[in-house]
């Protein structure tokens, strides 16, 4: 029988595993699916949690995570494309207009 | 057989994430996200969300890494290249999620004491008693989040779509 908190340190595993990504990635897809990594992270807290308390509520929660990160995709890999055409690069580190 | 399903879907679940951190090439990094999601699958199943789990594999390693790998193979993406501001990112990343593993580690091993032990389908949430809380209690929400699919839906159209 496996206690929960195994489950929590699992989560947290790879949500480490996602910052860490996030920060050494240069690709600007790689990027995004770091935080698609970190997402998914929570959502195993969130289970989780929902078996620990047998609460309904934090499923509910994933599924509304899971709808926002749908959407979050969609217009992403929208902005990418589109940073792409303009720029005609993935490297985050030559994107930087914005930069003073 | 619990503990046996979990350290193996567990450990699938590390090993694809350091292989998503290590690999180069982009499209390496999508397959071995897509290992992670459908490992997380299992695990959903095992700590009794058997609708989520059908979800995490449509919706995540579905739709999501499907759009992930067309992106990657429309923009014809190759390997990463290093350049200096990796090197400062190497030496603030690793700490950094270093840092913030062993403080999360640390606050879930003071209170595992105050959790329980999962026996599988001791407490199985079935899809009736889901969306009987979706449809009648959280209606409003639930309609909304229509409304920002289409939004969502609209705007990808119009940021990929060519200018003329």
């Amino acid at each position: 029988m496996v206690p929960i908190s195994w489950y929590l340190i699992l989560s947290a595993v790879l949500f480490s595993i996602g910052v860490a990504a996030f920060f050494i990635k240069r690709n600007i897809i790689t990027v995004f699916m770091s935080i698609e990594l970190m997402l998914n992270a929570v959502n195993l807290t969130f289970v989780g949690f929902a078996q620990q308390w047998h609460e309904v509520s934090g499923q509910i929660f994933v599924f509304f995570v899971m709808v926002v990160a749908a959407a979050e995709a969609a217009v992403g890999l929208a902005i990418i494309i589109a940073v792409f055409r303009a720029r005609s690069t993935l490297n985050v580190d030559q994107i930087d207009l914005m930069k003073l | 057989m619990h503990l046996a399903l979990f350290l193996i879907f567990g450990a699938l679940c590390v090993a694809g994430a350091l292989n998503l951190l290590l690999q180069r090439h982009p499209i390496n990094s999508a397959l071995s996200l897509i290992v992670v999601m459908s490992s997380l699958a299992v695990l959903y199943l095992l700590l009794g969300a058997e609708f989520l789990a059908a979800a995490q594999v449509i919706v995540y390693s579905g739709a999501i890494m499907v759009l992930f790998t067309f992106v990657i193979m429309l923009l014809n993406a190759g390997r990463e290249e290093r350049t200096r501001g990796s090197k400062m990112a190497y030496v603030i990343g690793f700490p950094g999620a270093a840092v913030l593993l062993a403080l999360l580690a640390d606050i879930f091993i003071t209170h595992s004491g105050e959790f329980h032990r999962v026996h599988a389908g001791e407490y199985v949430v079935s899809t009736a008693a889901l969306s009987g809380v979706l449809f009648r209690d959280l209606l409003l929400p639930f309609e909304v989040t229509s409304i920002l699919i289409l939004i969502a839906i609209l705007g990808a159209v119009a940021l990929a779509r060519k200018e003329h």
